[in-house]
């Protein structure tokens, strides 16, 4: 693609500025989730960048139009740093939010980092009935620590977020995590249905649930809106492989957000790397503008142009960006396709295949592929 | 739920913590910066927003916008509770 194109004025303007920055700051994580959005295939230690290079990325960041950082790993916890990273973008302007599973922090930490300037949390449950959230995350007494986050961030004065990843084992109680988010003080919920990649994709025969429950989930936390209206925020992230459009993947490719690995690898969307012959650029090598405007990762997918039909001549082009690359690569072969979750692409009958093999009826549902690395290498 | 006439006016509208007004240099604009949400604000609602202190009363700065804008304090009060109302329901302002 137009991939050693120099950065041009024409460029800078026709491409918007970031608004948003995934830092996945480690892949180290306590838990061990089975739909954790990490790559299964990673080398988790070693190799992490260091605390300069990313307060350089974070001022780099701030300098290009980036407004809200999230924070977020793995466990971002697991780095020794993330008081000093946090102070660091509240230096330079740069809105602070922690992405966290909870395990890890301390009443103590937690003050640090709201001293620091840090200005949300959002805070992983895995279930609202402890023995379900701790084996699903693999983790005996994670639910309980969870409990103390959530108040330590309210003593903090800090706005809290729940998100619950929604799946077969806790579906029956998704309207009740609204609930929960409101007892423990959270002013916003995200009730969020597992996309299947990564570890979710390795699982999805053990966390599919049916088109029943999913219709029954859906319609309880819809209802539960005008319930809570002005005591909390639900953003609803309806599921895959029920819809009838997909959704836009990160809002388009390379149009609001990027994310960059722990060893500074900067990518249009979290599963971009598993894209065949897409070139991404390191932060250790360029700058995170240049990445923005020229990197071959970014330029790849960013626009219409690149479209094969049905969507080339779609109405829907602006809107939904033709869907997820790597849902249309997972699913048909090549990335460029349009993303089979759509009824109107060629192979939606894959979708629908998947989707009808989940009825309920199934007898041999798997136990989880834990969220588990080869440690090969001793800890640095 | 909504119903702007409700706040009266001896609330104090307070910004939260986490819930913050930023010129963006980059866009050169006043933008409301809260948990994964950025709000565009105009000239008129970055003024509101600067006066939602948890100290000034509503009444206090429907006036102060009146004087300064010299403008019907009541069509001013009108918009400064749909937008109060709007963002308290978003959870953006507390009131
Ligand atoms: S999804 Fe679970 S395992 Fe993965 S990073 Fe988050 S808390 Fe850790
Ligand atoms: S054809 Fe492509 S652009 Fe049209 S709705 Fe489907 S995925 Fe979106």
């Amino acid at each position: 693609m137009n991939a050693l194109q120099s950065p041009s004025e024409s460029t800078a303007k026709r491409i918007p500025a970031p608004v948003g920055l995934l830092a996945e700051l480690t892949y180290r994580c306590p838990l061990a989730c089975p739909y954790c959005s990490n790559p299964v295939e990673a080398e988790i230690r070693g190799g992490e960048l260091d605390t300069e290079t990313w307060k350089r990325v974070f001022s780099e960041a701030a300098e290009i139009g980036v407004l809200h950082a999230h924070l977020s790993g793995g466990e971002p916890a697991a780095r020794r740093d993330l008081v000093e990273i946090v102070a660091h973008c509240t230096k330079v302007g740069v809105y602070t939010n922690l992405i966290t599973s909870g395990v890890g922090l301390t009443e103590e930490s937690m003050k640090q980092l709201a001293d620091a300037g840090l200005e949300h949390v959002q805070l992983s449950i895995q279930d609202a009935n402890a023995a379900s959230a701790d084996h699903i995350a693999g983790y005996e007494g994670a639910f309980a620590r969870k409990m103390n986050v959530a108040k330590w961030v309210r003593e903090c004065g800090l706005p809290l977020t729940v998100n619950a990843v929604i799946h077969r084992a806790n579906i029956e109680r998704a309207g009740r995590m609204v609930e929960f988010a409101v007892e423990l003080g959270a002013r916003r919920v995200e009730i969020a249905h597992t996309q299947y990649y990564a570890w979710a994709l390795v699982n999805r025969k053990a966390l599919m649930p049916t088109r029943a429950q999913i219709e029954k989930a859906v319609a309880e936390v819809e209802a539960l809106r005008e319930v809570y209206a002005g005591k909390i925020v639900i953003d609803h992230v309806i599921p895959d492989y029920y819809a009838t459009y997909p959704k836009a993947c990160m809002g388009g490719w390379g149009k609001r957000t990027l994310n960059i690995t722990p060893r500074g690898k900067v990518l249009p969307c979290h599963a971009s790397e598993t894209i065949p012959g897409l070139e991404h650029w390191n932060v250790n090598e360029h700058s995170l503008g240049d990445i923005w405007w020229n990197s071959p990762a970014f330029n790849a997918f960013r626009g219409t142009d690149w479209m094969p039909e049905p969507c080339r001549s779609c109405a829907r082009k602006e809107i939904d960006y033709g869907g997820c690359r790597c849902q249309a690569l997972a699913l048909t072969g090549d990335a460029r396709n349009a993303d089979p979750m759509c009824h109107l692409s060629p192979h939606h009958d894959k979708v629908e295949q998947i989707a009808a093999t989940f009825d309920g009826t199934e007898t041999d549902i798997p136990p989880y592929v834990y969220r588990r690395y080869k440690t090969k290498t001793p800890a640095e | 739920m909504n119903d702007t006439a409700v706040i009266a006016d001896t609330v104090k509208p307070r910004l939260p913590r986490g819930v913050r007004l930023k010129h963006d240099d980059t866009r050169n604009e006043w933008l409301l910066l809260a948990p994964e949400r950025v709000v565009k604000t105009d000239l008129i609602a970055v003024e509101i927003l600067k006066r939602c202190d948890g100290v000034a009363t509503l009444g206090e700065i429907v006036a102060g916008l009146a004087d300064q804008f010299k403008a019907d304090p009541g069509r001013i009060a009108a918009d400064v509770r749909a937008m109060l109302g709007e963002l308290a329901a978003k959870r953006m302002v507390d009131l």
